[in-house]
């Protein structure tokens, strides 16, 4: 495949979810995706036939430039550990770290492309006490420069896509790589984290379900109750950047239809929230960590007006886990279903 | 003692094992007389956790692992549970079997299509009758399988779509129950996804009814039914498997365990128990970690995981893994499907194995049975929901606890050993399906399961290019993220 658009994806310090995630992709799947675009899979550690010794050969090609690279995808962080030597991760078969491949091969690939928030930023990997001296491909958590320098930028003159999310979702991933074949991507298209704008310029809050009760300050209290989760159970969603709850995931899932709290997974040290990630921390009853473009006082105001305000329907509801009165029409006898 | 003419290599990277794994062996005329397994990659969840708040657990233990995601999150929130002195609810307990079932399923399914089948669309076996179909069908990326099998495999995921928002890793399971109360519109909806796969395995895996393939129970009553159903892909792994002796190679101890998988009451649907010449109950307390041959220290003796630690140690001379060595009662154990239908009393899997013992045709021949065991039962988990009820209860967790949480992963028993005080995690130890399978050897040098399973290995003169080594490395469809965490 002469002109074909040539991808090789490595894993390192992570948990191989990213690559569990693609393979959610549905219409088409995720292999037809690739070659349906001219996109040639030159290695996957889960999905290619090469083993040992076949692999290795690939390897030297690359860095001898002898094979083309287009893009180089890695999933999972890179371990300097321990005392920066990289041990912590060798590549099997050989005497090199991983650090070491993945820093040369990175000269070699027009674009560095990072798969999931642990490539990003060091994820989850990095949590306290980061044992594995885990960092990103170009950041440590929010810090710019990671195994590569802040001003790095590949041959092809972008710094590393980060591709983050826990796991990523498996269209951000294949959109993207199709744009970067097409060469339809350029550095206006990255957020502030390099991020891809196509997914990161929406809030996890639009689209969710759940947005009369946030409307009204109807909370839920516990797991499995309907109401907003971002007053008490450490829902991020009003902050957190991906468009979870208008693309969906496995059909039609995303945390928050799931019932359960955003986690703001595709930020930067997103692992250490700072409290438990299922608690909402609050001073003086409000709580922390408010829609980030809303000014404080406004919020509060609105939110003890849209509380004085609440629908005995959604603060009922907010606190059940089943809908106990539907929004039907007003009869003589009340409400009715 | 190696012999003058014996040679050492190292074999790797492995793919296709998720997660990184490499080989070295010891070759003399062609068989291989010793193995040693090496995990090679450390990330330290043990101590990540620790000082941590318990509920955390649920949000870190699945990302240990992208393909059991599901099954750590269970442990995680069974372990929880006996903290908190509760049990989950009926319906929530339903959920979770159904989406534990769900990531199990799909893994047998990617394990033996993505993982395992490929290897016989190499060009090594070109001379072979079945191998034009094979690497039709089969081949890695561009087989004809993987077209059908990624569609259905993602369309039956819809299901952690429903009940868990997302897979892999969600913080639906939860130690009383699941978060996601589902309706009844939905419960139609979960059936309608069960049953649509249940077509696709008919269709495309057996070719024939799940049931037939649940009611086979002798060798002789596998062989008819080949005979009869030569179309389908398990029949076509059959004729390899003949044909390639795959019977022959592979095999490790004969000590099979099994946590018990999907708890039913207060049961499992397939038992908790150990198989050792005949079924025997599981102690957990005979359950201790090594860490003799791992680059890890602080620990002088083999400990119970409630005592254990994880320390790396990069200078540990007589280490050459970053795995552990469990054992139970100082014995090597098998842990995975062949081990749960063992202990569970498969008559066709306890006569195969009678016959050949564990080996890559038995490991592949139990994981694909389970599909035709388990999807019936996921209809009946859906059946028994209760829209109307609830799906999760919640309790106050204790300052100072223990609780362990035992599962069945698709790959093996998985277990999570926490210890909590003053409200925060003081110990947190994880013992992954993997580790059992491939660990380094022990401190009275008995090999792991993987290394016993290489062992007396004809390779032949080219031990790089055998691609035997690798069929028996994927039989155990290890997880090497799971393994060291």
């Amino acid at each position: 495949m002469e002109n074909s658009f040539n991808v090789l994806w490595l894993q390192s310090g992570g948990c191989g979810g990213c690559s569990m995630s693609v393979l959610n992709a549905e219409q088409p799947d995720f292999f037809s995706s690739f070659q349906l675009n001219n996109i040639n899979l030159l290695w996957h550690p889960s999905f290619s036939e090469a083993s040992n010794e076949e692999f290795l050969s690939l390897l030297l090609s690359i860095e001898s430039s002898e094979t083309k690279l287009d893009a180089l995808c890695l999933e999972g962080s890179l371990l300097r550990g321990p005392n920066g030597s990289g041990r912590f991760h060798m590549l099997s078969g050989t005497e090199r770290s991983m650090i070491n491949v993945i820093e040369s091969l990175s000269q070699q690939a027009n674009y560095t492309v990072a798969i999931g928030s642990c490539a990003s930023f060091g994820g989850i990997t990095m949590a306290h006490p980061n044992p594995s001296e885990a960092c990103g491909l170009q950041y440590e958590g929010k810090e710019r420069g990671g195994l590569l320098k802040e001003s790095w930028l590949s041959p092809g003159k972008l710094p590393v896509i980060n591709i983050s999310g826990c796991p990523t979702h498996p269209n951000w991933v294949i959109e993207s790589l199709i744009q970067l074949a097409m060469g339809d991507f350029n550095s206006e298209d990255l957020d502030n984290y390099n991020r891809p704008r196509s997914y990161t310029n929406h809030l996890v809050h639009h689209g969710c379900p759940r947005n009369e009760y946030y409307e009204y300050k109807a909370s839920a209290e516990q797991s499995s109750d309907l109401g907003c989760m971002m007053e008490h159970l450490g829902c991020l969603g009003t902050q957190a950047r991906a468009d979870c709850n208008t693309r969906l995931w496995n059909g039609e899932g995303s945390c928050l239809r799931g019932g359960y709290a955003c986690i703001n997974c595709t930020a930067p040290e997103f692992e250490e929230p700072g409290h438990n990630f299922t608690e909402t921390p609050k001073i003086a009853g409000i709580p922390l960590g408010l829609p980030t473009d809303m000014p404080k006082a406004w919020f509060v105001a609105l939110a003890s007006l849209s509380k004085a305000a609440t629908p005995k329907r959604l603060k009922v509801n907010s606190t059940s886990d089943h809908i106990l009165i539907s929004p039907g029409s007003k009869t003589k006898e009340g409400n009715k279903k | 003692m190696s012999s003058k003419s014996s040679t050492r290599r190292v074999l790797g990277p492995f793919n296709r094992v998720e997660g990184d794994l490499e080989v070295k062996v010891e070759v003399d005329q062609g068989i291989i007389v010793k193995a040693w397994v090496n995990s090679t990659m450390f990330r330290g969840f043990e101590q990540i956790l620790h000082g941590k708040h318990p509920h955390d657990a649920l949000v870190y233990t699945p990302r240990i692992c992208g393909i059991c995601s599901v099954s750590q999150s269970v442990a995680a929130s069974q372990a929880l549970a006996i903290l908190e002195g509760i049990e989950p609810c009926p319906n929530g307990q339903l959920a979770t079997n159904l989406i534990l079932a769900a990531e199990n399923m799909a893994d047998h399914l990617t394990h033996f299509y993505l993982f395992f089948m490929p290897d016989f669309a190499r060009d090594c076996y070109a001379n072979r009758d079945w191998f034009e179909t094979t690497k039709e069908r089969f081949k890695a990326q561009t087989g004809t399988a993987a077209r059908q099998v990624l569609p259905a495999r993602a369309a039956f995921l819809h299901l952690t779509g429903i009940l868990a928002g997302k897979w892999p890793h969600s913080l639906a399971i939860q130690p009383g129950g699941t978060t996601r109360p589902i309706e009844a519109q939905e419960k139609v909806r979960l059936a309608t996804t069960v049953s649509a796969f249940r077509r696709f395995l008919e269709d495309v895996v057996f070719g024939c009814a799940l049931e037939k393939i649940a009611a086979l129970q002798t060798i002789d009553e596998l062989k008819v039914w080949q005979h009869n159903h030569p179309d389908s892909d398990f029949s076509h792994f059959l004729t390899v498997a003949d044909d390639l002796k795959l019977s022959e190679i592979g095999q490790a101890s004969h000590n099979f365990m099994s946590y018990g998988a999907y708890t039913e009451g207060n049961e499992h649907f397939f038992k908790r128990g150990l198989w050792q010449q005949h079924y025997k109950p599981l102690n957990p307390e005979q359950i201790k970690e090594d860490i003799s041959h791992s680059w890890l220290n602080g620990q002088s003796e083999a400990k119970h995981p409630y005592q254990g630690s994880t320390i790396p140690d990069i200078n540990e001379d007589s280490g050459y893994s970053w795995c552990k060595s469990p054992r139970l009662d100082q014995k090597v154990i098998e842990v995975g499907a062949i081990s749960r239908q063992m202990v569970d009393g498969h008559k066709l899997i306890q006569q195969l194995v009678s016959q050949s013992g564990a080996n890559v045709q038995n490991r592949i021949i139990a994981r694909l049975l389970e599909l035709a065991l388990v999807v019936p039962e996921m209809e009946n988990w859906v059946k028994q929901l209760q829209p109307k009820d609830i799906f999760c209860i919640t309790a106050k967790l204790p300052d100072d606890a223990q609780g362990a949480g035992m599962i069945e992963a698709a790959r093996g028993s998985l277990g999570h050993w926490v210890r909590i005080k003053k409200g925060r995690i003081l110990n947190y130890q994880i013992i992954a399906p993997t580790t059992w399978n491939f660990s380094p050897r022990d401190s009275q040098d008995q090999p792991g399961a993987l290394e016993l399973a290489l062992q007396n290995t004809f390779v032949g003169p080219d031990e790089n290019a055998s691609v035997i080594i690798q069929h028996i490395i994927r039989s155990f469809d290890p997880c090497m993220v799971c393994t060291v965490h």
